[in-house]
């Protein structure tokens, strides 16, 4: 049954290759150069879907993007929903099926690959018809860089769907030889299966190339199926032709109802009648374009409908010719049908008001009711529309400085004009770019009578048996009718962009193409208003559905989002390390032994750490050079305590607030030498406390002799903790006099560590004895090697980022960002002894003194201990005074920012911010969870070595 | 993506540079001679116009300097770039752009503190 | 206990036998261990003079590189350049350029190990960098000794063009990048691979 609309010679396709197909699970051919749409119409298969509101029978009506209800579903060689027949070319094996408007998302992986790649270009031209074509081989021959983008697998646009001639031969040839000579040309590129789908800032325009699709499951895997292009253009020239609109009237819905270009582009570019017995409705000369090229091919056309009062006389006389029956004046006013139609209402249209219906068997219906231009991408870049009542349509209103529109997507009708078109634009572009013209020579178009003007019909009145307007289809896609916009009008709705979310008009993956304009035509005549003042609703991209996918592109896997890793990351992933994410680095998290859960590995950790010795990577911390003369004047501004009096050698922790005096990060500072600092931040804040740093330097002081210089990833940083630390680095360190005397607690000393130029300094963040061992980072595996052996015989344990946790937080040391939020100063984290009284000012100084940061009643740090000592409460819990939950609104005291258990107290605690918090100390609060409220005692933050007496061990 | 052209690098994606809020807004010379308002006006109020505005931007994935542009808040244009220290551009057809001062600030340009 | 010099690691030790796997017109070597500095001065500055008297080469103007001699010093910023040299030569290189420039006011870091460099080269090059990188890498545009610190893919990097249309170019990473980078730039040729 395939092949049996195909016509002998038309079309390009490969015919002496046959593809094998399956459709709603029938088996059908066709041949290269098919689509899905024109193959399945070859066979004569109308009928693809069914309306997802009404179930209603639903047919292919167009050719091309524009395509309302031909959505299908690929089920093989891959599962894809929402595709349009009309553009899903053929290939072999290819399995689908009709889709009632929804389609079924994959639930396996996509295993295509997808990918994106940058261009830039003086010109791009989007689209390869007649316009496009004369447009870019301008441009190319003027020496620009040309980008010509174009969605169809060969060149020429509206040219391959019709019989033009182009110096005397077909005019396809003259397209393919464009086509040839541009390709040759080094500054060209030529995409084609490429559609420009979004314009963007500064030229920026995107574009989905369908790399493999039509290789179905012959697409090479390691080629990428689609394709997402970054076209950068000084210049962009939208030649992107226009669409066909139909007309309203009852039953527009039914399969076989087709616009009359597409009828034609069917037969020109596939070879295939859609009908054997057509009907054509039109309102203008275009359609008559389709009724004589389809007749000279063999259809039937038993009728054109002329909505015109009068029709040229030419028109007339090649339709006798043909035995074609024209009747001016009249409509048609609705079907006969079920999956196809089988018949015309047609009857006399005059001053608004139907005539006598007659019926005219047919099993095709050509509808053609003017022309929109293709003008979503010009308007996305904000090109202005103007509404010309001439075509009935909106174009765009000239050009702006860097986009411009040529051919049909300008209004242009002619063929000659649309020549024409793509030169003066190309010409008005380079004249932008201050550069010389080539004009592109224009072919010798065969002689054609000037067409007559069309007559705006946006709706037919339905007969006075039936309400108005419904049946009478808008949108065929989201079964939106004519009563649907006047009952949006009637609601009081004025705005076509109000219409399009009330109807959904517009919405569905044809972006309204075809019922767009139609919409705005409807609601200016409901409301009694200009068309022209109601304007269009607003384009935006996508201007065709892109798959998730193809916007993810390589950004995958493992690409989608960095992973940073340091210098010792290969050692922790051989020991068995599970990470976690901080920010976008892999930390070790705990190193799990045989048969050991997270909490034993974590208990195990901690308990080395205080008992033994242990040793985590801590090269993550951000750590930022400051050098220059002026180092210290820039370090004491931007810290709440003293930094220009620390010594060289010697180490000061501080704390870096905003100008608001809330903590915003915190660190050690060493000093290297009399005019250079060393200061580490948080690990997720160095890149933002550098660019803070600079911001002050560089906007503010400018006259301070400093540099700043980020040195995070020069360094591998291990810190080694607990009372048999000393012994471990002494015997790592021969050079190194680790006495307590001779190497004190803040101080730091350059010195050799197994055998490479290391940096100690002698710094705690877990209240035990503890050095920290810089090495530059090609240094870092080898000394983390020599020293996990060298700590072999003293028990060395690593540990990771939750023990680290632990350790510190029974300290009751803060980690800003995880029990500080932005509304936290250093003296409600009880760090008073950080803020500086001697220094006249500094970053955040003469906030502390806002009545907000001077009530009593602010959130203060403080520990928790909840009355059960096994009870681990969730960080971020609420606390509340009273062991029943009042009414709402609660009074909340505060939250827990941190909570862990701890092997050294033997029990759970928790840091949190209690309202009032240090003079709560010893009271009972409650945590609400779950129903429940678990009793908690306040505490002094620090839980652990209170005296501080393990730091020197 | 927008274009923003860095005045040392040239013009680069958007995606480079960090926002860094309104321009011209110098850290008063003694915050301790301020009230508790004009110190609050300071720290937590900014200009939010509809149209041209002066305003910092970071080259954070280049040259990781800041520097001034006045762009339009309407539009996204961006209608001038400059270096920090210079003066901003006159604003396209209107009186030049005022420098927006914090009570008690003082500029090094040498314009006179409003307070 | 005697020590011996520890075996140094770069960021993408185990990754040339993936490199030498590429197509030939994607050559990808790591070059490890350089000797990287960081020069801030203010360009014309008697400070900026001494420095180059020192090392014997212009510092290059902005977006561009210097790789004509042994230090090669590539522009980072208008008072920011990273001076490459072989490797082991950090500390001789901040003492000799300090002394150089004495009372003046510059400053000098080293930053070996902050980041590592790729050589790229072979005529895919081009096209595999136009995959992550926004910027035209047209010779008209961006001819040889380009320097250009800008965003590959999701990485922060300094691209010098070394050879004509980047036909071979050096990009320098951040180590704790560089195992994306290069995972990103195998990845970008799996189409020339032909393997999947």
């Amino acid at each position: 049954m395939s092949d049996t609309y195909r016509t002998a010679d038309h079309g390009h396709l490969d015919r002496g290759t046959t593809l094998s197909f399956v459709f709603d699970g029938v088996r059908y051919t066709g041949h290269p150069g098919d689509t899905l749409a024109s193959a399945l119409l070859a066979s004569g298969v109308h009928r693809v879907a069914t309306g997802i509101k009404y179930g209603r029978p639903r047919g292919i009506m167009a050719a091309g993007v524009e395509e309302p209800n031909a959505l299908v579903q690929i089920e093989a060689p891959f599962p894809e929903p929402m595709l349009t027949a009309t553009t899903v070319e053929l290939y072999d094996g290819l399995v689908a099926r009709g889709l009632g408007g929804q389609g079924r998302l994959s639930d396996q992986p996509d295993p295509a690959r997808y990918d994106t790649l940058h261009a830039h270009c003086d010109v791009l031209v989007v689209g390869a018809g007649p316009a496009g074509l004369t447009a870019a081989l301008t441009a190319a021959r003027s020496g620009a860089r040309v980008v010509l983008a174009d969605e169809l697998p060969l060149p020429g646009g509206s040219l391959l769907g019709g019989a033009e001639t182009l110096d005397g031969a077909p005019a396809t040839a003259w397209a393919t030889a464009v086509i040839d000579e541009l390709a040759a040309c080094p500054d060209v590129t030529v995409l084609s299966r490429t559609t420009a789908f979004g314009h963007y800032d500064d030229g920026l325009v995107l574009a989905l190339e369908k790399r493999t699709d039509h290789l179905g499951a012959a697409a090479p895997a390691h080629v990428s199926r689609q394709r997402i292009w970054r076209i950068r253009a000084r210049q962009v020239v939208y030649a992107t032709g226009a669409y066909e609109r139909p007309v309203a009237f009852d039953d527009n819905d039914r399969p076989g109802i087709m616009l009359a270009g597409s009828a034609r582009t069917y037969l020109g570019r596939f070879g295939v009648l859609a009908g054997r017995r057509a009907v054509v409705f039109t309102t203008d000369d275009s359609a008559y374009r389709a009724a004589l090229d389809l007749a000279d091919a063999g259809m039937r056309i038993a009728a054109v409908i002329d909505a015109r009062e009068s029709v040229a006389a030419h028109l007339l006389a090649a339709c006798a010719e043909r035995g074609i029956e024209v009747r001016p004046g009249h409509v048609v006013t609705g079907t006969s049908g079920i999956d196809r139609i089988s018949r015309a209402h047609v009857a006399p249209f005059a001053d608004g008001a139907l005539g006598e219906r007659q019926g005219v068997d047919c099993d095709l219906l050509l509808v053609c009711g003017g022309w929109n231009p293709a003008v979503a991408l010009f308007s996305q870049a904000g090109g202005p529309l103007v509404y010309d009542p001439e075509p009935g349509a909106f174009v765009p209103a000239g050009a702006l400085p860097t986009v411009r529109t040529a051919g049909a997507a300008r209004g242009t009708t002619t063929l000659a004009g649309c020549l024409a078109d793509g030169v003066d634009a190309v010409a008005d572009a380079l004249a932008a770019l201050e550069r010389s013209v080539s004009p592109a020579p224009l072919p010798a178009v065969a002689a054609t009578a000037p067409a007559a003007p069309g007559r705006v019909l946006w709706r037919v009145p339905s007969p006075q048996d039936t309400p108005d307007g419904s049946h009478q289809f808008v949108d065929l896609q989201r079964d939106a009718l004519v009563t649907d916009v006047l009952r949006a009008t009637g609601a009081g709705l004025r705005s076509v962009e109000h219409v399009k979310r009330y109807t959904t008009i517009g919405t569905a993956h044809d972006q309204g193409r075809t019922s767009g304009v139609m919409t705005s035509g409807i609601v200016a005549e409901a409301l009694g208003v200009d068309i022209a003042d109601l304007g269009t609703t607003r384009f935006r991209p996508p201007a065709v559905p892109v798959a998730f996918a193809a916007f993810a592109g390589r950004n995958r896997g493992e690409l989608f989002d960095p992973v940073r890793v340091t210098a010792l990351h290969p050692w922790h992933v051989e020991h068995g390390a599970l990470f976690e994410d901080v920010g976008q680095w892999k930390r070790p998290w705990y190193y799990p032994r045989e048969g050991e859960s997270m909490d034993d590995a974590v208990q195990r950790e901690c308990r080395a750490a205080r008992e033994g010795v242990a040793m985590m990577d801590g090269s993550t911390l951000g750590k930022i050079d400051v050098q220059g003369p002026d180092a210290g004047v820039l370090l004491d501004r931007l810290y709440t305590n003293l930094m220009s009096t620390l010594k060289p050698g010697r180490i000061r922790y501080g704390v870096m607030c905003g100008v608001d005096g809330m903590a915003m990060d915190d660190g050690t500072v060493i000093r290297l030498a009399e005019e250079e600092f060393l200061l580490t931040t948080t690990t997720g804040n160095a890149a933002r406390v550098l660019e803070w740093m600079e911001e002050w330097l560089q906007t503010e002081w400018p006259e301070l002799r400093v540099h700043l210089t980020s040195v995070t990833e020069h360094w591998v940083t291990i810190p080694l903790v607990g009372p048999r630390s000393r012994e471990v680095l002494a015997s790592v360190a021969p050079g190194l006099d680790v006495g307590n005397d001779a190497f004190p607690f803040m101080s730091w000393r350059d010195t050799t560590v197994a055998g490479a130029a290391a940096r100690v300094c002698r710094i705690s963040f877990s209240g035990e004895l503890a050095y920290e061992i810089n090495v530059p980072a090609w240094d870092g595996l080898a000394v983390w090697r020599a020293l996990y052996t060298a700590g072999a015989p003293f028990g060395l344990t690593t540990y990771g980022t939750e023990t680290m946790h632990v350790l510190r937080a029974e300290k009751a040391y803060p980690i800003i960002g995880q029990d500080t939020d932005g509304t936290v100063t250093p003296q409600d984290l009880g760090m008073s002894w950080v803020v500086s009284r001697k220094k006249a000012d500094f970053m955040g100084k003469r906030s502390f003194a806002r009545p907000e940061n001077q009530r009593t009643d602010r959130k203060e740090l403080v520990a928790l201990l909840p009355a059960d000592e096994r009870r681990l409460l969730p960080e971020g819990a609420q606390i509340i005074a009273t062991s029943t939950v009042p009414a709402p609104p609660v009074p909340m005291l505060g939250h827990i920012t941190s909570s862990y258990r701890s092997d050294a107290l033997g029990r759970t605690f928790a840091l949190a911010l209690v309202r009032s918090g240090t003079r709560r100390i010893g009271e009972t609060l409650y945590v609400p969870l779950d129903g429940e409220t678990v009793p908690v005692t306040v505490s002094e933050p620090v839980l652990f070595d209170k005296e501080g007496a393990r730091r020197d061990g | 993506m927008q274009l923003i052209e860095c005045p040392w690098c040239g013009a680069r994606e958007e995606a480079e540079f960090h926002y860094g809020g309104q321009a011209h807004v110098a850290h008063p010379e003694d915050p301790h001679a301020l009230d508790d308002e004009q110190w609050a006006r300071y720290v937590f109020f900014r200009d939010n116009p509809k149209g041209p505005f002066a305003e910092r931007w970071a080259h954070a994935a280049g040259c990781r300097r800041w520097f001034n542009a006045l762009r339009d808040t309407v539009t996204h244009e961006f209608l001038a770039v400059y270096r920090v220290g210079d003066p901003p551009p006159p604003v396209p057809g209107t009186a030049p752009a005022t420098h927006r001062t914090a009570p008690g600030a003082q500029p090094r340009q040498g314009q006179e503190a409003t307070s | 206990m005697t020590v011996e010099t520890p075996v140094r690691s770069s960021p993408l030790d185990g990754w040339q036998n993936t490199f030498d796997r590429l197509p030939e017109s994607l050559a990808i070597r790591e070059i490890p261990f350089l000797t990287q500095l960081s020069l801030r001065v203010e360009p014309g500055s008697p400070a900026a003079r001494a420095v180059e008297d020192a090392l014997g080469i212009a510092l290059p103007g902005p977006s561009r590189a210097d790789m004509s001699g042994e230090v090669k010093a590539l522009w980072l910023g208008p008072d920011e350049w990273l001076l490459v040299a072989p490797p082991d030569q950090g500390h001789d290189l901040v003492t000799r350029l300090r002394a150089a420039i004495g009372d003046a006011f510059a400053t000098v870091t080293d930053v070996s190990a902050q980041r590592t460099t790729l050589a790229l080269s072979g005529h895919l090059t081009r096209e595999v960098l136009a995959r992550g990188c926004a910027i035209d890498l047209d010779p008209r545009v961006t001819p040889v000794g380009s320097c250009l610190t800008t965003l590959l893919a999701q990485a922060g990097v300094t691209l010098v063009v070394r050879g004509v249309a980047a036909s071979s170019a050096w990009l320098l990473v951040r180590s704790s990048f560089a195992g994306y980078l290069a995972s990103w730039l195998v990845d970008a040729c799996t189409e020339y691979r032909g393997d999947v």
